[in-house]
Formats: C-alpha cells, sequence, structure tokens
C-alpha cells in the first residue's frame, strides 16, 4: 500500500482541526479556526435529564459530525461519509480507500487510543481522527490533538471505531472525493455566522443556545440543597471539563471562534468583525474565570471561598453579555 | 498561557494546542501543558472512580454486589454502555449487580461480561472471594 504524503498540523479540537488538515491536504488553505466559524463550531446547551455517568450534560460546541458536514457543504466540496454494520467491512473499506490514495477521517472512542494520555481515555465516543496510511498491521494516524503524528494497530483501531454507548461511531468514515476550484470564503463565512446567531438565539426551548446558560445558573444555585457537596463538586468538574474540552484555553470554544471572527475580519478587510472578536474574547476570559472560581469550589468544598450564589451570579453576567453579543452578530450587514 | 503540568496517568506527556491572543492582538495557537482549574477537574474525576472503585470491592466482599458492578466500574463503564457492550437490557444488567442472581447465571453469560472487561470467567467469579470457587 502506498502511503500518502499527509501533513499533520496539531489543532485545539478534534473535528474542526481533522477538517482543516483534510482540505489542506486537497490543495485549499483553511485553517482550524476558519473550518470552526464556517462549521458554526460554537454553541452551548444543558440537558439536566440527560445524564452522563450520572452527571447532567452541558456542551460548548455543536453536535458532532456537524462542522465537517457544513464546511465542506458550503466551500462546494464533495465527500463520501459511510457507517458500516461490522468492524471487519469498516476497516476494509478504510484499506480500501487508503489504497486509493485517500486521507480518511473517522469517528472513534478515545478510551481506545492507546497513544493518548491515559488521563484523557473516558468512554468518549465521538473524537475524530484521521489515517493516511498502513505499515505491516498498523495504521498511520493524524490525530489533531496530538504534537505529532502517531500509529495504532489494527485491533485497536477497530475496536475504537465500533465503540458502544452514546453515540456509536459504527465505523463512521469520510473522505474527500472532489473540491472545486475555486471556494467562496466570504460567502461561507457569512452563511457560518448566520447559523450560529440562529442557534443561540432563536431556540424557543430551555436548553439550547443562549437561553440554557441562565437555566445552568439557576441549577447551580440550588445545587448545595439538592445536592451532596461530593455530588455538586462532581457536577461543577463535568462543566469545567466540557468547557477546557481538549483544548479550548478553557473558554468553551470561545476563544477559537473569536479568533475565527478576527481571521475573517481580515481577510474580509471588515473591521466590524474585528471588533467582535475582541469583545467575545472578553467574553472567553470570563468564562474562563468562571472555570476558575467553581475549581476552587470544588476543591475545597467545606469552605465558602466561593459560594454557589456566587458561581449562578457569574453565569448570569455571562449569558446576558453573550446575549447582546450574538444579537449584534446577527444584525452586521453582508 | 499557562503552564501547569499535573503529573498524573500521562497528562503531562501532551502538550495541547489552544489559541490566545499575543502582544501584537493576534490570535495564535500556543502548546499549553495544562491549566490548574482544568487540572483539578480531572483529577476530581479520577478519584471519584478511584473512590468508588474501592467502595464497590468492599460491596463485593460483603456480598452486597457482585464482581459485574466493580469491574463495570474498572472500565470506566455506566450501565448504558456495558448493557450495550454484552448486549443485554439495563435491567438485565442491574439485576445481573445481585450476588444472588449472578453466581447463578450461565456460563455463555458469564463468559460475555469476562470478554468485556478483558478477564477470564474465573477471575470474574472469584472476584472478592476469600476461597476461589
Amino acid at each position: 500500500m502506498n502511503n500518502i504524503n499527509f501533513q499533520h498540523h496539531q489543532h485545539a479540537h478534534c473535528e474542526s482541526g481533522v477538517t482543516a488538515n483534510l482540505l489542506q491536504h486537497e490543495g485549499i488553505h483553511i485553517t482550524e479556526p476558519l473550518a470552526f466559524g464556517i462549521g458554526a463550531g460554537i454553541f452551548f446547551a444543558h440537558l439536566p435529564f440527560v445524564k452522563v455517568n450520572g452527571t447532567p450534560g452541558t456542551t460548548f460546541r455543536t453536535w458532532p459530525g456537524a462542522i465537517f458536514k457544513r464546511v465542506t457543504q458550503r466551500l462546494g466540496v464533495k465527500i463520501h461519509a459511510e457507517k458500516f454494520s461490522t468492524p471487519d467491512k469498516a476497516m476494509k473499506a478504510l484499506d480500501e480507500a487508503l489504497s486509493a490514495g485517500k486521507p480518511v477521517g473517522m469517528l472513534s472512542s478515545v478510551y481506545y487510543l492507546p497513544y493518548l494520555p491515559e488521563a484523557f481515555r473516558f468512554h468518549f465516543n465521538a473524537h475524530n481522527l484521521v489515517s493516511y496510511g498502513k505499515e505491516n498491521d498498523e495504521y498511520l494516524i493524524s490525530d489533531p490533538v496530538m504534537e505529532e503524528a502517531t500509529r495504532i494497530a489494527y485491533g485497536d483501531l477497530a475496536q475504537a471505531r465500533f465503540a458502544k454507548g452514546t453515540p456509536e461511531p459504527k465505523g463512521f468514515m469520510y473522505y474527500i472525493t472532489q473540491v472545486p476550484k475555486d471556494v467562496d470564503f466570504a460567502k461561507a463565512i457569512q452563511q457560518g455566522i448566520k447559523q450560529t446567531t440562529f442557534f443561540m438565539l432563536s431556540p424557543p426551548l430551555p436548553w439550547f443556545g443562549n437561553n440554557a446558560i441562565p437555566l445552568l445558573a439557576k441549577k447551580i444555585k440550588i445545587y448545595p440543597q439538592k445536592l451532596t457537596s461530593r455530588k455538586a463538586a462532581i457536577y461543577l468538574g463535568n462543566i469545567i471539563r466540557m468547557q477546557e474540552e481538549i483544548g479550548t484555553g478553557g473558554a468553551g470554544f470561545r476563544y477559537l471562534y473569536a479568533a475565527f471572527l478576527q481571521e475573517a475580519g481580515s481577510m474580509m478587510k471588515r473591521d466590524d468583525l474585528m471588533e467582535k472578536s475582541k469583545q467575545l474574547t472578553k467574553i472567553g476570559d470570563e468564562w474562563r474565570n468562571f472555570a476558575y472560581l467553581a475549581a476552587r469550589q470544588m476543591k475545597d468544598r467545606k469552605s465558602d471561598l466561593v459560594s454557589f450564589d456566587e458561581l449562578s451570579e457569574v453565569l448570569i453576567q455571562i449569558g446576558q453579555k453573550e446575549k447582546t453579543f450574538f444579537k449584534s452578530l446577527e444584525q452586521l450587514k453582508w | 498561557m499557562p503552564q501547569d503540568a499535573l503529573e498524573y496517568k500521562d497528562r503531562d506527556k501532551l502538550k495541547k494546542l489552544m489559541y490566545a491572543v499575543g502582544k501584537d492582538g493576534k490570535y495564535t495557537g500556543v502548546g499549553s501543558a495544562g491549566w490548574e482549574a482544568e487540572n483539578i477537574a480531572t483529577q476530581q474525576a479520577w478519584d471519584v472512580i478511584e473512590e468508588e472503585l474501592a467502595e464497590t470491592a468492599q460491596k463485593v466482599k460483603r456480598g452486597e454486589v457482585s464482581p459485574v458492578a466493580y469491574f463495570m466500574l474498572k472500565k470506566l463503564m455506566d450501565v448504558t454502555i456495558l448493557a450495550r457492550y454484552v448486549g443485554k437490557w439495563q435491567w438485565q444488567v442491574k439485576r445481573h449487580f445481585k450476588p444472588s442472581v449472578f453466581y447463578k447465571l450461565n456460563d455463555t453469560t458469564l463468559e460475555k461480561y469476562a470478554a468485556v472487561f478483558g478477564i477470564t470467567k474465573t477471575e470474574l467469579i472469584n472476584f472478592g472471594k476469600e476461597k476461589p470457587l
């Protein structure tokens, strides 16, 4: 099997990272922040009734798979994506795509990726990585969270692609089949921003978008009444971990989106986007401060260094600022 | 960019990339060894698992729950995930937490659990027993 000359680049987030790496391989010059913004990656949701390992679900980004799909659609790039019924079929299809010279993106569970530090290896089943070749019984892997390209054994990759739980990757893989001669970044950026403001501001339900921030604030306020101090600490810990999911800088993807707005602004020569980037950076700093205060509360449960009321108040402020921010983003003239 | 390395389960072996504003006001990707708040949360998540694992091991020894409950935690699973791996309903898995039910399970079911946990059937049924069966 001929190995593909694939350039691995480390990124902050797995899906926007894989998207950028795959598109760059096809000669499209796109950075991770651009992929994240065009793919409308930023989001917020809090689902008190969906328990993951007994802890309510909180997310700071859109659902898995959405970024790659949206970016390729918006740039007019054609892709092939497929799920499989058995590991054998999924691995065979991977080998065939690699033989045809295609780097292949895949969904996997971090639990079965031995090259990652054990500290990260929970049953998180929506991790994206790229394989770009096979040597003996090992696959050459470009995992965007890693500094360098790595390798994985056939058996480990098969297990990672067929992990069970929520969600189940079912061997999901994807690759690029055709790229257009010219890509219209300006239009794609505009579409991405419009979708982001829509998802942040329009859901009439309390669990999704900006509405979910005051919802989480309300829940945190009553943690001391509803939960044991141990459980309350576990809940807070989970929010922090989601906020710092792999490499977001603790701001729940807000810095990554601010980096996108800045790049879009300089690309399109628009000062208003540059200004929006600065505003979001400040909001990102407040998210970081929230994580920092929450961690202090968690670490020293008995002391009242930081009260749950205070944490709740910080979140309410963030929620209001983000609402104003996304409204102003929605009103930009194109 | 914080560089708070956490020497725990190889966490410090990986430098993550993060976006931060430089002196010129421009965003760039920077490698970070870790951040205090994140480290506290990571450490806590593992401490909780260790605590629950130790508690459950005691419960198995006292005959209050079956080894299935112990190995499920050891594999960082919950009932939802384990049920999918062994191809059972969640209520069935929960029933298998009862020692009275577990020690009467047929070999096929025991083998299935053992395979998912990466141990042998004998290791599974003998866990927590002073006198191995």
